[in-house]
């Protein structure tokens, strides 16, 4: 590694949950370190190498996606490690954690082993694997925790594939707590969800879809409580999407359990009204709902119900997505669109700036132990500055993911990425 | 703008009546073995991704009494199982010049996406469980036909609703001309629909059967069906079959229709299926007239609007 130039962000206002800081200052990174932080102006331009004017800019810790798709090994049609972390840069995140599904799972030492070094030598931001908890998302036998803890895993999840017997899931969350990771859970029954592609209830009948009821998740939200409850493992609800749901985490919360839970920014902006027209880009799983749930949802994120907002990035190809609704893969592109999307929340005052800086940085971070998220002095220079009033329309051209299976296309947006930083290196200017 | 029919809840009332108006119109044509020239020169393929014999049939005869010729493709399955996207198989067919695509696909939506994807006028032959508007509109013009109008009558739709594209293409339609509508059957093959569409509900065709102008029973899918939703045809006889017994608890003057093909004995006791009351042949005849009327209105509405105006007809 070549010498990291220092470099002095000016004039930002630096928003720090994990400092309670809200201040207009200067920051200073000097070997890829935060070294210094004071007024406006005070810390001498002479100190750096590079000068970042941040005047009306937003300065904040890096942004943590703890749920992406990065497709490799074995996918690499629809992203690369190389590729999906291009694309999270330019959404301003500074660190990723990839879902175990891909081809090879990583269920194994060895699969974690080798994203971790593929990672190294064409990741651009910070990579962390989430390994399976069962081998091959069958959910039939536990995979090698243990073996994956020590290459590097920092969650397990059967993400897409939930594990279904509840006596398996009891013994994963007894066996994990001997590593000290949390679990993950996608909260659906399989045997409820059936064949269902969009949420269940008058529109999946008018449409003529199969439906997938809200209870699907109700359910497994709550058996993932009370297993919690039975053996105190830490449990990360991926991606919830239902009011009721919402209820049961509340519930086990107030009760000082381990839960933690995630919305995606497509279930806090998009309703099931969407599937209209039968664009496979607004089939996911779960599905997205109705407006009630999206109310409930944002009220969660404000609240601190909902733990972090993270992407659900799953890139596909025309092949997956071009096709009959029914055969159409889950899930959309989103590590570029999470920032812009999300920020019209707080533009809207339904979200707090500082909810939202927190929902992305420290708590994604304490989430999976990692040591960023924060701009604490002698911390690793992990750093996002956004134009929080930049207008800026999605064309496809600026799509930076392999896939471009986005239903946001051609959407105007309020909030730009302008700089992100990693470890002191500047890696995307807009 | 190049016009589709791809559901019934995306029609006019207006539209619906121009269509039966002009199904009407046609009868004598038709009867006396006259060809009406407004598909001459153009070629309608039916692209069939799910077995069916009448349905097609019934498209083929009325694009040829329009003097245009047919092309049948079949595939069951999927196409994705056959290695071809549907996007595809369609811009093949349209690169042999088709000039209207029919499709019946098993997956709701995919004529839509077909429509958003080629620039021929694509006619919704049944999609899935969403739903078959020419099906809608001969059922209508059937009612019609029968009774004289629809507006104020009562239609008793009897049967498996969930799965059924026969029930929602025929309830929206019937709404918008004015009649009210109940749906009827095992708790586990009645969806919730939306309440604006403002139709009845009940479990049990003694409560519904004696108010009903008219009664709809649709096929019970065996072959879909599981026992998970219905414990055995037998059952399904016994408490929702229209047997000669749940027959004498109509009016006078109700008719009953089926969609097709009946599982005698099952959904309808053969002697009600036979008696003066069924109209089921006659949906059979009426569906040419009104998909000749729907596959003009869609590939020449021009042609349609000279050759009403030739005629004296007015709509």
């Amino acid at each position: 590694m070549s010498e990291v130039p220092s470099v002095l962000i000016q004039r930002g206002r630096i928003v720090d949950p994990s400092q309670g800081l809200d201040t207009l200052g200067d920051l200073l990174i000097e070997g890829g370190k935060i070294v210094a932080m004071d007024a406006p102006g005070k810390v001498p331009v002479t100190r750096a190498q590079r000068v970042i004017d941040a005047h009306g800019y937003w300065v904040l810790p890096g942004l943590i996606d703890i749920h992406v798709h990065l497709r490799e090994p074995g996918l690499e049609y629809k992203e690369t490690i190389e590729t999906g972390t291009r694309a999270a840069v330019a959404g301003g995140f500074t660190s990723v954690a990839c879902m175990a599904n891909t081809q090879p799972v990583n269920d194994t030492p060895y699969v974690t082993a080798f994203i971790r070094e593929k990672a190294k030598t064409s990741a651009v931001c910070r990579v962390f694997p989430i390994g399976a908890v069962t081998k091959g998302l069958r959910g039939e036998e536990l995979a090698e925790i243990g073996g994956m803890v020590a290459e590097g895993v920092k969650a397990l999840s059967d993400d897409g594939m939930p594990v279904m017997n509840s006596y398996l899931m009891r013994k994963a969350m007894d066996y994990a707590k001997a590593f000290g990771v949390p679990i993950i859970s996608h909260a659906e029954d399989a045997n409820l969800v059936g064949q269902g592609v969009m949420n269940e209830g008058p529109l999946s009948n008018e449409l003529g879809l199969r439906g997938n009821p809200a209870a699907a998740e109700e359910i497994m939200v709550a058996r993932e409580i009370a297993l919690c409850r039975l053996t105190r493992c830490p449990v990360h609800i991926a991606h919830l999407s239902t009011e009721v749901a919402l209820e049961h985490v509340k519930r086990a919360k107030d009760a000082g359990l381990p839960v933690t839970v995630e919305a995606s920014p497509h279930h806090l902006i998009l309703t099931e009204e969407s599937v209209r027209g039968y664009n496979t880009n607004f089939k996911m799983a779960p599905p997205l709902r109705t407006e009630r749930d999206v109310q409930a949802l944002r009220e969660a994120v404000q609240s601190g119900l909902v733990d972090v907002i993270a992407t659900d990035h799953a890139p596909h190809g025309i092949v997956d997505k071009a096709v009959e609704f029914d055969h159409a893969a889950n899930g959309i592109i989103g590590v570029q669109t999470a920032v812009p999307l999300t920020l019209d929340l707080v533009h809207q005052n339904i979200i707090s700036l500082y909810k939202w800086v927190e929902s992305l940085t420290i708590k994604p971070a304490k989430l999976l132990g990692l040591d960023y998220g924060t701009l604490r002095i002698g911390k690793e220079a992990d750093i996002t500055i956004l134009d929080p009033g930049s207008v800026w329309t999605l064309s496809e051209d600026l799509i930076v993911s392999k896939s471009h299976n986005s239903p946001f296309l051609e959407w105007k947006f309020k909030g730009q990425v302008k700089t992100t930083i990693v470890g002191g290196r500047v890696v995307y200017e807009c | 703008m190049v016009r589709h029919l791809l559901a019934a809840s995306e029609l006019e009332a207006s539209e619906i009546r121009y269509i039966l108006q002009v199904a009407k119109y046609f009868a004598p044509y038709v009867s006396r073995g006259e060809t009406i020239p407004l598909l001459q020169g153009k070629t309608v393929v039916n692209l069939f991704f799910e077995n069916s014999t009448r349905t097609r049939t019934s498209f083929e005869l009325a694009a040829r009494r329009l003097g245009g010729g047919t092309l049948n493709f079949a595939s069951t399955g999927s196409s994705v199982q056959k290695g071809e996207t549907l996007i595809d198989t369609a811009k093949n067919i349209q690169a042999m010049r088709a000039h209207c695509l029919v499709v019946r696909h098993s997956s709701a939506g995919s004529p839509t996406f077909l429509s958003q994807n080629i620039s021929v006028p694509v006619v919704n032959a049944g999609d899935g469980f969403h739903e078959h508007p020419t099906q809608g509109l001969l059922d209508a013009f059937t009612i019609e036909d029968r009774l004289g109008s629809i507006a104020g009558k009562r239609v008793v739709i009897l049967g498996d609703i969930a799965h059924s594209r026969v029930a929602r293409s025929n309830i929206y339609i019937l709404r918008k001309l004015g009649a009210s509508v109940a749906v009827c059957g095992p708790p586990t093959l009645l969806p919730p629909l939306s309440k604006s569409l403002g139709v009845d509900y009940a479990y049990r065709p003694e409560e519904v059967l004696g108010e009903a102008d008219v009664v709809m029973a649709l096929r019970i899918q065996l072959e879909r069906q599981n026992r998970m939703q219905i414990p055995s045809a037998g059952e399904y006889t016994r408490f929702w079959g229209l047997s000669s017994e749940r027959a004498k608890l109509l009016k006078k003057d109700a008719i009953i229709l089926h969609p097709g093909p009946i599982n005698r004995g099952v959904e309808l006791d053969p002697e009600v299926a036979d008696s003066p009351r069924s109209v089921i042949l006659g949906q059979v005849s009426n569906g040419v007239l009104v998909r000749m009327a729907v596959l003009g209105w869609v590939c020449n509405p021009q042609g349609l609007e000279e050759w009403l105006a030739r005629g004296g007809h007015r709509v």
